[in-house]
């Protein structure tokens, strides 16, 4: 125990000494959560609309009227024809096209249903996406009240009834990737600056000088795994405050589940971080392994695009991904408001990610070569 | 006392360490004495439960150290080559640290480094990276000798060393070894072996001798020529075509020569180099020192 204790002491001591880590620690938040949250989200507002009436009739009009009031879109031109428009969007001018053929309003009048098109730019598939979301709700609407008008017909239209937006009400697409971005920069902090300094002894050599002393290989690794745990803790404090302070962001579930996923979580991270420096001989294959695992970590866990849509193979292998365990536990809980019972899975998966990782780790230390 | 048998190790291709067996007594300054790469440090590294053997045994004070392991790290002080105590922790942070991982503390054995850390406690809150060569040797003596050794293992203590503070450094040592330390260095400096009980003379992972220093010396029963000259390249030069020359090599400022007849004289080789148009200021009769005896072992099995 107080093998432990010297140890602990010993890293803090450098730690707080080292003049590049700690303003790292504490100045990284902050950028990330400005500049990487404006880059990475979309504006969903202003997307571009061309509509081709061919109906010309009251029903096509209400749509039309709903479109210029909604704040999301801006109705760039009422083109006549389907061709024009298709050109407009052919030559990026307009970002979706809505075709209303002519005989709308009557289809729905004698037959209870009508058919309109609506074409959307899909290279930026999740811009496509969102809008056409965005659409499908506004022609439920529309469908509503006609139904109301109409009230003869109650059983008028097919009624999508899309759930996207329960949770993020306003659309408000910072409020999808805050949490992402924060679970990212706990990852980096917990990750490399373990594997970093467990392999800077190795470097500098002061790793001989320990492997001759009684200190046991799991009080090493926990000696190093303590600290950035700690650190990666209060950098999620801090990005949430930042992240509360600057954009508002909810806070809908509980702290403590949170917290307590992290804590979890952290020790899975640091265990792999630790894992590949255990492996390595200079930082530079440290950095190597990291960003690779990270990069992987990163563009599987759903932090930039939705994991339902992922190759069969990709949301197998997000199993052994803790990241998206975390990507999960905290959108829920902060815009969800999940609790303990919602994040039972995510739990047991991480913790058991954890207990390998670290074992892995202290296994594979090595003082004798 | 400290048995290695048969010991060999090897990295890839090169046999760093090539069957070496020797005893070593307890309470001995024992010096292995040997040029960059003879295996000195592979060997210290297998001592100290580092590094495990391809082959052969080691017995530390009836300890193996690849079985306990545990046992031997602690009764070892061990100061690698290469400094390795943290830079960025104090000289006494450092011995803190060390102390408390050894389970001691540093009242506790204090008289054991008293006469060492007493020279660095001035400086005790100053990060171990921004100290001198001296210091930082000290500083690594102290955290080694921390927790009451048996043995000391001391790897090129004096590389990187002023002159005086490798005067003062033999200085400690001796005094450690009143203490009834055991006491195990490496160097590649042929004039520190005079200061040790007895040396191993090491090359290529090759024990060439073991002996005390002057019996070494006195085992080297050829005549040696000291010759000082003008040109000592063309001089060299030579020499080695001489049909009568055993060896000859750059010693210092001068050259030092080795006759293949048992008994020439001085005035054959100045006559010899004044055939050759050599122009010399003395050619003399010395007596062999520990470097001497090295090249000439080593000469042999070359
Ligand atoms: N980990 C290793 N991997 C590969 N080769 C090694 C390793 N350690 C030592 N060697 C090789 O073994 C030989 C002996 O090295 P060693 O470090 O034991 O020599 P040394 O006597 O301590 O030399 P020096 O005075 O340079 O410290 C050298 O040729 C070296 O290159
Ligand atoms: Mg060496």
């Amino acid at each position: 125990m107080r093998i432990l204790l010297a140890l602990l002491q010993k890293e803090f001591l450098q730690i707080f000494r080292n003049r590049t880590m700690l303003p790292l620690i504490f100045v990284m938040p902050l950028v990330q959560l400005i500049i990487l949250v404006n880059a990475a989200t979309m504006d969903m507002k202003n997307i571009s609309i061309t509509v081709a009436d061919m109906d010309l009739s009251s029903t096509s009009r209400l749509l039309i009227n709903k479109l210029e009031a909604s704040p999301f879109f801006k109705l760039e031109e009422l083109s006549i024809n389907k061709e024009d428009a298709i050109d407009r969007l052919q030559d990026n001018k307009t970002d979706v096209v809505i075709f209303i053929p002519n005989k709308l309003e009557a289809d729905v009048n004698r037959e209870g249903i009508g058919k309109m098109q609506i074409i959307t730019d899909a290279i930026d598939a999740s811009k496509a996406q969102l809008s056409f979301g965005y659409l499908s709700n506004m022609i439920r609407e529309l469908n509503l009240s006609i139904a109301i008008n109409q009230q003869s017909l109650p059983n008028l239209n097919q009624i999508k009834s899309e759930a996207l937006y329960w949770f993020n009400p306003e659309l408000n697409y910072k409020y999808y990737m805050l949490p992402a971005i924060m679970a990212i920069l706990v990852t980096i902090i917990g990750m490399f600056l373990s594997a970093l300094n467990l392999v800077r002894e190795k470097e500098v050599g002061t790793a001989e000088q320990i492997n001759v002393t009684p200190i046991r290989k799991s009080h090493f690794i926990i000696g190093k795994l303590v600290p950035f745990l700690i650190i990666g803790l209060l950098e999620l404090t801090l990005a949430l405050l930042v992240a509360k302070i600057l954009y508002d962001l909810p806070v809908n579930g509980s702290l403590l589940v949170l917290y307590t996923f992290a804590f979890i979580y952290l020790v899975a991270v640091l265990g792999i971080g630790l894992l590949i420096s255990t492996k390595s001989q200079t930082q530079q294959q440290v950095m190597m392994l990291s960003f690779f695992f990270l990069l992987v970590f990163v563009l599987l866990s759903g932090a930039f695009t939705s994991v339902d849509n992922m190759p069969y193979i990709a949301q197998k292998l997000n199993r052994l991904n803790p990241l998206y365990y975390f990507m999960n536990v905290i959108r829920m809980v902060l815009i969800k408001g999940a609790g303990f019972s919602d994040v039972f899975l995510e739990i047991r998966s991480t913790l058991v990610i954890a207990i390998i990782s670290v074992s892995l780790a202290v296994f594979s230390y090595r003082k004798t070569t | 006392m400290i048995e290695f048998k048969n010991i060999h190790k090897s990295f890839e291709d090169v046999h760093a360490v090539d069957d070496v067996s020797l005893r070593i007594e307890e309470g001995e300054l024992f010096g292995f004495i040997g040029p960059d790469g003879a295996g000195k440090t592979t060997l210290f590294r297998m001592l100290n439960s580092l590094l495990i053997p391809d082959e052969g045994q080691i017995n530390l004070f009836g300890l193996d150290p690849v079985k306990e392991y545990k046992k031997v790290r602690q009764i070892i002080g061990y100061m690698p080559g290469k400094f390795s105590l943290y830079y960025d922790l104090s000289i006494e942070e450092n011995l803190q640290f060390f102390a408390t991982v050894f389970g001691t503390t540093i009242e506790e054995n204090y008289h054991l480094i008293e006469d060492i850390y007493k020279q660095i406690e001035p400086f005790k809150k100053r990060p171990a990276g921004k100290l001198s060569g001296g210091m930082k040797q000290k500083l690594a003596l102290s955290c080694a000798l921390i927790h009451k050794p048996r043995l000391l293992l001391l790897d090129e203590p004096t590389t990187g060393v002023d002159a005086v503070s490798r005067r003062e450094f033999w200085e400690m040592l001796q005094k450690l070894k009143e203490k009834g330390i055991t006491i195990v260095v490496s160097t590649p400096y042929m004039d520190e072996a005079g200061l040790c009980d007895r040396v191993a003379l090491m090359q290529n992972g090759k024990i060439h001798a073991v002996a005390p220093p002057s019996e070494i010396v006195s085992q080297f029963s050829d005549p040696l020529y000291t010759i000082k000259v003008k040109n000592n390249y063309k001089s060299l030069q030579a020499l080695r075509q001489w049909e009568f020359c055993e060896n000859v090599y750059p010693f210092g400022e001068t050259l030092h020569y080795l006759d293949k007849r048992n008994n020439v004289s001085a005035d054959v080789i100045e006559a010899y180099l004044s055939s050759q148009q050599l122009t010399f200021d003395k050619v003399e009769m010395i007596q062999p020192d520990i470097e001497d005896c090295f090249i000439a072992l080593t000469h042999n099995v070359g």
